[in-house]
């Protein structure tokens, strides 16, 4: 491990961790939603991938990832135009993208959930935003998820209350349907990284973060992990730091993670 | 000379023209360019029942706050950085709204049906998810040798369209222009008739803009009426004139905690007229001065 590991935050070790899932993407346009994505989105085409297309979190296409948080209007350099008039025909429906969002669920599918818990579609218990993109985003391109709070009752037992994103559910597949689209690629939680790649599509852990053990991830996932550590989730390199210091100038990433832990979880 | 068209309408006179039980699509998305004092009209008028079509924000908060929404057909309903739209949510949760929840792709392909004149068009988006059959919406197989099911779109066929514009003439020539128009252009074209509020109304477009031609991203025979109201998107954002209002928004989301009774806010948010909700902000000037928003 780095000498330096007692200051590396564990937002930061998610970061490198997310940008990984960005990498031989090709030219497809890397969103991510919220910050520790979206600053892994920027860490990515900054590093191992520079063919990555991204947006400034607006309607503009840029080269250059803008940062993260109050910065001047004009501060982003716009190199092509993504406006949502055009996001769905170009980017969405073509498969050119590779987005990681958080949802509210997820379960031993990979079905997300964004729309509402409990109640009915009438009357829901608690209305949550909609299911916005995620239809489309999950039958037509990857997608891949950060969760700052591993817990049960984000990786729920059963399935989700409402299927808001595609996974592999054999019970949801319609007969004659095209569902190749159908991609879940890499899921990094406070805890560990995991991916689907278990027997039909089982969520497996593929590492875990320093200090962390199985048990500790199975206990706060609602259903059965297949175990396929094979290590200790990388550690950010000191570039790769500097790239995310650089690209969060207000430290925002330490607002994402309860009480923003180090790396290194205390024995 | 012949006499000009001339599609010019006060607000009142906008929302005289819609009625009870209408299917109304509001342009904009979420806390962005958002035909607010068009809304405020409604939310002054006896209108109710309606079936509203947006990608939502403060409109269709306000909108179910209010008890104007019979049916909401929606992707999402949110205030960017007030992620959850706080009076959508009292609605929802109160169980008083019909609703039929879309994918925001779909959502624009409905509006591109209605605009064809087609009864649905075909997508892949949809099917795995619980949508289809909590919408029910119905499956189509592909008359080719590949047979695929794909889910039909219905088309989000509309009474009216309200949409905020850049500019407008007389006759209904609008440039809709900054960053991102959104779905505005079919939003008009899925309408029976299109009412838009602009930030500068001009007689003759070609007299004062003919190198801008390209904005004008809808043709003037969607258009049915057009009313100069500058700040009108207020406290949506409406670039690169001003951006949104995130104090108003925050007021206003608080007011639905405490007290949570749209009759007793409803003076603060919307007021007996347009020109003294400007007022009380300070005037369009201080509209105006809004800084327009970071993402």
């Amino acid at each position: 491990m780095s000498e330096h590991a007692h200051d590396i935050t564990l937002a930061e070790l998610c970061i490198f961790a997310c940008s990984e899932a960005f990498r031989g993407n090709g030219e497809v346009v890397a969103t991510g939603v919220g910050p520790v994505p979206r600053l892994a989105a920027g860490l990515a085409k900054l590093t191992h991938s520079p063919e990555l297309m991204m947006t400034d979190g607006e309607a503009y296409l840029v080269e250059q990832p803008v940062p993260i948080g109050p910065r001047a209007y004009d501060d982003r350099k716009p190199a092509g135009h993504l406006p949502f008039s055009r996001f769905f025909d170009a980017a969405v429906w073509s498969g050119r993208r590779h987005a990681m969002v958080t949802p509210t669920q997820i379960d031993r599918f990979g079905q997300i959930n964004l729309s509402f818990m409990g109640g009915t579609y009438r009357q829901p218990k608690t209305q949550m935003l909609g299911v916005r993109g995620f239809p489309g985003n999950t039958i037509c391109h990857p997608n891949s998820f950060f969760f700052p709070a591993h817990s049960p009752r984000v990786f729920v037992a059963g399935e989700v209350d409402m299927i808001s994103g595609v996974g592999y559910n054999p019970a949801k597949r319609v007969a004659g349907g095209h569902f190749a689209g159908v991609d879940l690629r890499r899921i990094v939680t406070n805890l560990a990284v995991m991916d689907f790649g278990g027997a039909d599509h089982a969520l497996r852990v593929v590492s875990l973060h320093p200090g962390v053990s199985f048990e500790a991830v199975q206990a706060a996932t609602g259903f059965a992990l297949e175990n396929a550590v094979a290590g200790e989730t990388a550690l950010p390199t000191a570039e790769a730091l500097a790239i995310i210091a650089r690209l969060d100038p207000h430290n925002i990433r330490a607002s994402v993670i309860k009480d923003n832990p180090p790396a290194r979880r205390a024995a | 000379m012949p006499a000009m068209l001339d599609k010019r309408m006060s607000a009142a006179d906008i929302v005289a023209q819609l009625h009870d039980g209408m299917t109304i699509g509001i342009g904009g998305w979420g806390p962005r360019r958002k035909p607010m004092a068009l809304v405020r009209e409604i939310l002054r008028s006896d209108l109710k029942d309606l079936t509203v079509v947006a990608y939502g924000g403060a409109d269709v908060g306000m909108l179910c706050a209010a008890g104007k929404v019979r049916k909401l057909v929606f992707a999402f309903v949110s205030l960017d950085a007030i992620a959850l739209e706080p009076w959508f949510r009292k609605a929802r949760e109160a169980g008083t709204l019909d609703v039929l929840e879309l994918d925001e792709g779909m959502f624009q392909w409905g509006l591109k049906a209605a605009a064809f004149g087609l009864p649905f068009l075909p997508t892949r988006v949809g099917l795995g998810t619980d949508l289809a059959e909590l919408g029910g919406l119905k499956l189509v197989h592909s008359p080719y040798a590949d047979g695929e099911a794909l889910i039909a779109m219905p088309a989000l066929k509309l009474d009216a369209a309200l949409l905020h514009v850049n500019r407008s003439d007389w006759r209904g020539n609008v440039h809709i222009f900054g960053p991102d128009v959104y779905y505005d252009e079919w939003f008009a074209r899925a309408a029976a008739k299109t009412y838009v509020s602009c930030e500068e109304l001009v007689d003759r477009m070609e007299d004062h803009y003919p190198a801008e031609a390209h904005h004008n991203i809808v043709e003037r025979s969607f258009i049915s009426g057009v009313v100069e109201l500058p700040g009108g998107a207020h406290p949506s954002s409406m670039p690169p004139h001003y951006g949104w209002d995130m104090k108003a928004f925050k007021a206003y989301a608080d007011a639905a905690r405490d007290p949570g009774d749209w009759a007793a806010v409803a003076g603060r948010f919307v007021g007996p007229s347009e020109a003294l909700y400007l007022e009380h902000l300070g005037g369009k000037e201080a509209v105006a001065a809004l800084a327009l928003p970071i993402f």
